[in-house]
């Protein structure tokens, strides 16, 4: 609670809190009384107009928020927000409604829409169902006035397609018209450009900003790609083993990453402006390095202590025998690390006498 | 004829390139024309393109999808099924074993198994669907092993647990099947797959598209680690152009079946010559340095069932003049480079002797634009008056 109350999110400067979500968990029982806890205590604000980004490695529990804040799974743990009131998905009534507010997109343009289906179909039926008040003739309306948003004209032409004639980013682009025909205030996008080819991924992105600025749409953007949450992104939550690791205004965490697991992100990005050094020396230079860390990913993170401690240069004792929280570092940014000072000197020393700010 | 095609006995693995003449290409593609014959018409999928791979190199092969650049690579192996149809070119493949160039189009079903695994290995794109979800790890690998290599069922075992050693997978995967491996494992299995007969030339096609950053970080030290101590060559097939500027010597742009600029890494990076891999270069979002604009490309690939006349990029490239039109695409050398082997198929960087820009054909002058540092390939005032000179 109190973390709210300290932290203020880079995104707050764009608009009001549209939707929330505090301590959020999310276990899941794989049998044999194991139990996977795929999201930990995380807390989220997504504001009107701005961009919030999640990235992580596959597994770390960022398609499950997005998930779990769609209304697609019940957390286990926390509570979601929408304008202030606290969401009960309990029927289907409640269940649409919700959805009307919160809309999702998914990763795979390929497996997201149905082949047997036009373009008009996907369409439609969100307006259909959302919008029941609209007249067939509004509906055709609305459907084509969708598409030029997505910049899919001539409307007409796209409408009476079907997904396999259409391109990748095509699809994807569909699949934003669907998401957006419910009129809702809150856009989830789980990996919305990965699976595109890397000249369409920009366009994408232009087309997501500029809905997100004509609609003033709260938006999550999941991605493991941290060079497009710079660009796109207001705020940069990173997450590691269903935990929020480090967050903080994008510009800042992508040039002054604070935690190891962010630092180890930023660093593994492909470096253009190093021709070849960086892979090659680091390849050269320690030759087991990338033998030690093939075991050791999210999924093998121990039980106690740092889950991150595994695969840490920085890892000591207590990172082995204590889980860190958050630690404030700034007035909008905080990192769960015990060795920060080490790990990141510059940015624990700028730090305004923050505490603790999770309990 | 090549005698030595399906030598059971494992030649050494010796590094580097096995005291062959360096300059010669172990994969040497020559005006290769893939088309695939629809019920609409003849799709050219591939159309004249040639490209070197020599002996230790890697070459970056990058496009968009639809461009082609699979299709180049499956062509030149011959793994292409119909509707498609090679109608042109050669490939010529001389290795270690196979030191006779062959040309792998005139090859029989015999000895195209000699080639394939042996002399050239391919990791698919997607691990996920290239490993077979009933066989375990062990099985897949002693397979590829017995099949290509002459090894007692227990000797292709040991080879299988080295191989596993070779990418750093513990040997106690061995009996693991592929939906118990993590995605960078699996792809590290294929990798050991592609590896498990020594062969000379690997085509990796989009080897770590599927997989996060860090692990395919990971992967790329380790396939180059591989590639020093085991000499083989790699076509590297990719549309992240960010990733090749590090990772490749050389880097060959490909767009709608035909290659738009061949150069070094360096070369493609800071002196790209070819409008097309300029705004690729300007379609990544770095995270070092200043933010900076992103164009990204508007528009969408040409259709190759009727490629419109002249450069395939025109409808999509700002610096297009009527010229472009009627030009004749070919690869020819960018004169205001200093490297002889940077090529590319715009004739606003002057390639062609006979219709190059008699000013910029001065090397004195060349040199001084690209000293004062005036983009020195690209469409500037100096070039851009000579287009009509271009037309043929």
């Amino acid at each position: 609670m109190s973390s709210q109350a300290t932290l203020e999110s880079a995104a707050a400067v764009r608009g009001p809190l549209a939707l929330s979500a505090d301590g959020l968990g999310k276990d899941f029982r794989l049998g044999r009384g194991t139990i996977l806890h795929a999201v930990k205590d995380v807390s989220i604000g997504l504001y009107r107009g701005a961009v919030v980004s999640l990235v992580g490695e596959s597994g770390s529990g960022k398609s499950t928020v997005a998930r779990l804040l769609a209304g697609q799974e019940r957390p286990t743990a926390g509570t979601i927000r929408l304008d202030e009131h606290v969401v009960h998905l309990s029927g289907r009534r409640a269940f649409r409604r919700y959805k009307s507010e919160v809309q999702l997109v998914f990763q795979d343009p390929f497996a997201s829409l149905n082949p047997a289906h036009t373009v008009r179909y996907h369409i439609e039926r969100p307006l259909h169902l959302h919008q029941q008040a609209l007249s067939r003739q509004q509906v055709r309306q609305q459907a084509a006035a969708l598409m030029e948003q997505v910049r899919l004209s001539p409307a007409d032409k796209y409408l009476a397609k079907y997904p396999h004639e259409l391109s990748g980013g095509q699809r994807q682009r569909v699949a934003f018209a669907r998401a957006l025909a419910a009129e809702p205030r809150v856009l989830l996008a789980d990996e919305p450009v990965s699976m595109l080819d890397v000249s369409i991924r920009l366009e994408m992105l232009s087309l997501l900003d500029d809905l997100r600025t004509r609609f003033h749409l709260a938006m999550l953007y999941i991605t493991h790609d941290i060079a497009s949450a710079r660009y796109f992104a207001d705020e940069v939550l990173v997450m590691y083993a269903g935990q929020i690791v480090e967050r903080g205004p994008a510009e800042d965490v992508t040039q002054q990453p604070a935690h190891p697991y962010t630092q180890l992100l930023v660093s593994s990005a492909p470096d253009p402006d190093n021709l070849g050094g960086a892979l090659r020396n680091r390849a050269k230079r320690d030759p087991s390095n990338g033998n030690g860390a093939v075991g050791a990913s999210a999924s093998s993170s121990p039980a106690v202590g740092c889950s991150f401690s595994p695969r840490c240069p920085f890892a000591d004792d207590r990172c082995r025998a204590q889980a860190p929280a958050l630690l404030q570092v700034s007035s909008s940014r905080a990192a769960a690390c015990w060795r920060l000072d080490v790990a990141a000197p510059s940015v624990y020393a700028g730090r305004e006498g923050g505490g603790d700010v999770t309990t | 004829m090549t005698t030595d095609l399906g030598n059971p006995v494992p030649a050494p693995a010796e590094p580097g390139d096995g005291g062959r003449l360096p300059g010669t290409p172990v994969l040497s593609i020559r005006d290769l024309s893939v088309v695939y014959r629809t019920l609409a018409g003849d799709v050219r999928a591939v159309d004249n393109v040639t490209l070197d791979l020599h002996a230790g190199e890697v070459v970056g092969l990058v496009g968009e999808s639809g461009s082609g650049k699979s299709t180049l690579a499956y062509g030149a192996t011959r793994l292409l099924r119909a509707p498609a149809v090679i109608t042109s070119g050669n490939v010529w493949y001389a290795g270690r074993r196979m030191t006779t160039p062959t040309d792998v189009l005139q090859l029989t079903a015999d000895q195209l198994t000699g080639l394939r695994w042996r002399e050239i290995a391919i990791v698919f794109q997607s691990a996920m669907n290239a490993l077979n979800p009933v066989l375990n790890v062990h099985d897949q690998l002693t397979d590829v092993i017995r099949a290509h290599l002459s090894l007692s069922r227990h000797e292709a075992t040991t080879k299988a647990a080295s191989l596993l050693d070779l990418v750093g997978i513990p040997r106690t995967r061995l009996r693991s099947y592929p939906h118990e491996l993590s995605g960078g494992m699996r792809q590290r299995v294929m990798i050991a797959m592609a590896l498990a007969t020594d062969p000379e030339v690997v085509i990796m096609d989009e080897p770590t598209t599927a997989l996060d950053v860090v692990v395919q970080r990971e992967i790329l030290g380790q396939i180059l680690d591989l590639k020093d101590s085991l000499g083989f060559a790699i076509l590297f097939i990719t549309h992240d152009l960010s990733l090749l500027l590090e990772l490749a010597d050389r880097i060959a742009v490909m767009y709608a079946g035909q290659l738009m600029e061949v150069g070094t890494a360096t070369e493609i990076h800071h002196e790209p010559a070819h409008p097309y891999t300029k705004r690729l270069l300007r379609s990544f979002p770095s995270l070092r340095g200043p933010r900076r604009e992103l164009t990204g490309i508007p528009g969408t690939p040409p259709d190759l069932l009727s490629p419109p006349p002249g450069c395939p990029f025109l409808p999509r490239c700002t610096e297009g003049t009527d010229a472009c039109a009627t030009i004749d695409v070919r690869l020819a050398r960018v004169r205001t480079s200093a490297d002889p082997d940077h090529v590319t198929a715009c004739p606003f960087v002057l390639p062609d002797p006979e219709l190059a820009d008699p000013e910029l054909a001065d090397p004195e002058l060349a040199d001084s634009l690209s000293a004062s540092g005036a983009e020195p390939a690209g469409i500037s005032a100096t070039s851009q008056p000579n287009a009509e000179e271009l037309k043929p």
